[in-house]
């Protein structure tokens, strides 16, 4: 079931576009990557959804209905740049930004107190903020950012300045508020995690969407003919009959086992190149080469240039 | 409106708590009557320093009539030293060398050489000296002429001061005495403290807008309530600690005002007259106005109308905060960094200066057409119209200038509204007027 969808959005500024007829659409339950390079409209697009600003035109949905200023308080932002009142007490602080996202004093001292405990950083609700390493302010905001279990929770990079023993924790609370049922839009440039956690992703270049879809599928739509094979035998790819009909990328011969790296043409498949292998080498493996998220972006991204 | 309210006791309740706003509202009533009572003080503080001033009297008109003082001494020098140290006063062990030229009682002028600028108050003390040293001669001229016995006596009786009494007619034409000094010195207190009130706190107002911005929690509030709620939590969260401040000081006023009260009761006052009635003539003279002078500035302080001068005054303070506050927390969105914020600043502190300056001249002529004008004119008008109402102001002008401010509040803060909500998320760049100009036309 969809959860939140964006309908054509638009937004100009001054002289600049920021989205151009943007469209996605998110399932209830899933995470959402939402990908670009800098600059390109992420944020934007992100406020939007926030109703920090509005679309020029098209419009913004919630549960099938169009998006309204209370909706606010079912949603969880995280924004790339973090920032919490420096002067104020963490505790006090978390109070605060809970209670203005609608929980009230008492369920909002529940809460943290769970949260502060998982996290075991009771110790600090006495501390200002400007007392905190950066690790620790942005562990506290993220704990400000979940704590009225939003239905829509929106991060944005959420993983920066954290070291890998806390990125860890960040990542399995997101997956079990996925699990508990929370949808999420993700943006980050950290394609490792994307593959990660996201289940569908768009990516938004120069103000409009340009590739959409499942995770799983783009990468396998962007896969392109490449196959890793080890193999036992000896095999010298210079002149070989191989050589002149596939693209071979590599040939590592050694004695850990040899590995062959090998792309066939368009309009060849699989079939036909293990029977040109098999005719040559003793197929040890066989695996279709399906690109990183990292590659997929890079090439989309390159191409739309 | 929930989220407004917790909005509004954050900002008051962080502010109110600190230490240094504590200690300044308990401070500042001792600092501004400092401020008012020490130029004062040190203006009747007498010169103390001693000086010896040569004279050379060519004239013979006041050749040794000049009566030397603790700290200033006169010397009458000779011809010979006169020629020897006219050229180097610096030098020599005078401080200043007073020359009367022979033809003085003609061009009536002396000189004064001196290494230095003569201060005025010694100035003006040597110009007395010989001023009464001639009318002096004068007057035993005519008593010669006229030979009136007694003249100098009864014309030094003609010398009358009068007082006034001012009488304020009130509404039902029951006759009050007032005082033009009180009105004045409300006047004054009432008109600054809603200059001290919008400087401060605007300003206050400005720097939490900033701090929000610099420490980009701005976009986590937004994601949870309006740009405009928040714009509009603090600056009547801040109110509320300024009106707090002005609370705790009327407490203070008053509690001054009748401890100083008891401490002379009426009877006591009455009895003290009597007792130096009937002691001597002389003492009455001096003592027994001093006293009555009190009681009189007490029952002047009973006619002034207390309520309506505090009540406007929070309203003049209220319309006046919110006008220039919501101008100063667009200027706090648009810019980055403290050092951008003069450029912005300027223009809005000009009024205020402005409207200060005007109240000075209205304090002395609150009927005036400056006086006037500029008690409507709505950046002006919480100040000068503050230092008129001591006066009485006729009510159509009071009700039109309140229905300026507001119309006018409203509208700043309308537009402040559209400026802070772009200005907020705005980074990296100082804008320009024309660039904030645009932000009013974007659309939400």
């Amino acid at each position: 079931m969809e959860l939140f969808s964006a309908k054509e959005v638009s937004k100009n500024y001054a002289n600049h576009q920021a989205l151009t007829k943007v469209s996605i659409s998110v399932e209830e339950g899933s995470i959402f990557g939402l990908l670009g390079p800098n600059g390109a409209g992420k944020t934007t697009l992100i406020r939007i959804i926030n109703q920090i600003t509005g679309p020029d035109s098209g419009s913004v949905w919630l549960d099938g209905k169009p998006l309204k200023p209370e909706d606010i308080d079912q949603i969880g932002y995280l924004p790339e740049e973090r920032g919490l009142y420096k002067k104020m007490k963490v505790g006090e602080q978390a109070l605060y930004l809970g209670q203005l996202k609608g929980l009230s004093r008492r369920d909002a001292m529940k809460e943290l107190k769970i949260w502060f405990e998982k996290f075991e950083i009771t110790a600090w609700w006495d501390k200002k903020v400007m007392e905190l390493s950066k690790g620790m302010q942005q562990k506290v905001q993220f704990i400000c950012t979940v704590l009225h279990k939003p239905r829509l929770l929106i991060f944005d990079e959420p993983f920066s300045g954290f070291d890998p023993i806390n990125t860890d924790i960040i990542t399995r609370e997101i997956l079990q508020m996925k699990k508990d049922g929370a949808t999420i839009i993700f943006s980050t440039h950290n394609m490792e995690s994307v593959e990660q956690l996201c289940d569908h992703i768009a990516l938004i270049d120069k103000s409009k969407k340009i590739l959409d879809g499942p995770t799983q599928q783009i990468r396998e739509k962007y896969k392109s003919n490449i196959y890793d094979i080890a193999y036992r035998g000896d095999l010298d790819i210079h002149g070989h009959v191989l050589a002149g009909k596939y693209n071979i990328l590599s040939n590592e011969q050694n004695g850990m086992g040899n590995k062959l790296s090998i792309q066939y043409p368009d309009g060849s498949n699989s079939r036909e190149l293990i029977r040109d292998l098999i005719e040559h080498v003793e197929i040890v493996s066989f695996n279709e080469v399906i690109p990183s998220m990292n590659e997929v972006f890079i090439k989309v991204v390159k191409q739309n240039a | 409106m929930h989220k407004i309210a917790l909005i509004i006791q954050r900002e008051y309740m962080s502010r109110v708590q600190k230490k240094s706003f504590i200690i300044l509202t308990l401070l500042m009533p001792i600092l501004m009557s400092a401020l008012m009572i020490l130029p004062t003080y040190f203006m009747t503080m007498d010169d103390e320093k001693s000086r010896t001033i040569a004279v050379y009297d060519g004239s013979s008109v006041i050749l040794g009539r000049l009566e030397s003082t603790e700290f200033t001494k006169f010397k009458f020098i000779p011809e010979e030293e006169f020629k020897n140290i006219k050229d180097k006063v610096q030098g020599s062990d005078y401080y200043a060398l007073l020359v009367v030229a022979p033809n003085f009682l003609t061009t009536k002028t002396v000189q004064i050489i001196s290494g230095v600028s003569i201060p005025f108050d010694l100035k003006s003390q040597i110009q007395d000296k010989i001023q009464s040293v001639i009318e002096k001669d004068k007057m035993a001229e005519v008593v010669r002429q006229t030979n009136i016995p007694d003249l100098e006596k009864r014309i030094a009786a003609t010398r009358t001061r009068i007082n006034i009494d001012t009488i304020k007619l009130g509404e039902g034409g029951e006759a009050k005495k007032s005082s033009t000094e009180i009105g004045m010195l409300l006047g004054y207190i009432f008109g600054f403290m809603i200059y001290i009130f919008i400087f401060i706190y605007g300003t206050m107002v400005m720097q939490g807008v900033m701090e929000e911005k610099q420490s980009r929690i701005v976009e986590v509030i937004i994601s949870s309530v309006k740009p405009f709620q928040l714009m509009m939590g603090k600056i009547v969260g801040i109110a509320f600690v300024g009106l707090t401040q002005f609370a705790i000081w009327v407490i203070l006023g008053f509690t001054i005002l009748s401890a100083s009260r008891s401490f002379y009761p009426e009877s006591a006052q009455k009895q003290q007259i009597q007792n130096v009635m009937s002691q001597s003539q002389d003492a009455t003279q001096t003592a027994a106005p001093q006293a009555d002078k009190m009681q009189e500035v007490f029952s002047m302080i009973d006619t002034i109308n207390f309520p309506l001068i505090i009540g406007c005054f929070l309203f003049f303070f209220i319309g006046g905060y919110l006008l220039y506050s919501s101008m100063f927390a667009a200027v706090g969105s648009a810019i980055d960094a403290q050092e951008d914020a003069q450029q912005f600043i300027m223009p809005i502190t000009l009024p205020i200066i402005l409207s200060f300056i005007v109240m000075m001249s209205a304090i002395k002529n609150p009927e005036g057409p400056i006086a006037f004008w500029f008690s409507m004119i709505p950046f002006t008008s919480p100040i000068v119209m503050m230092a008129r109402i001591p006066f009485g102001v006729p009510a159509w002008q009071l009700i039109l200038s309140m229905v300026l401010l507001v119309a006018t509040f409203v509208g700043m803060v309308w537009v402040a509204g559209k400026i802070y909500r772009t200005g907020i998320l705005m980074y990296g760049k100082k804008p320009s007027w024309k660039e904030i100009g645009k932000w009013l036309m974007y659309k939400s």
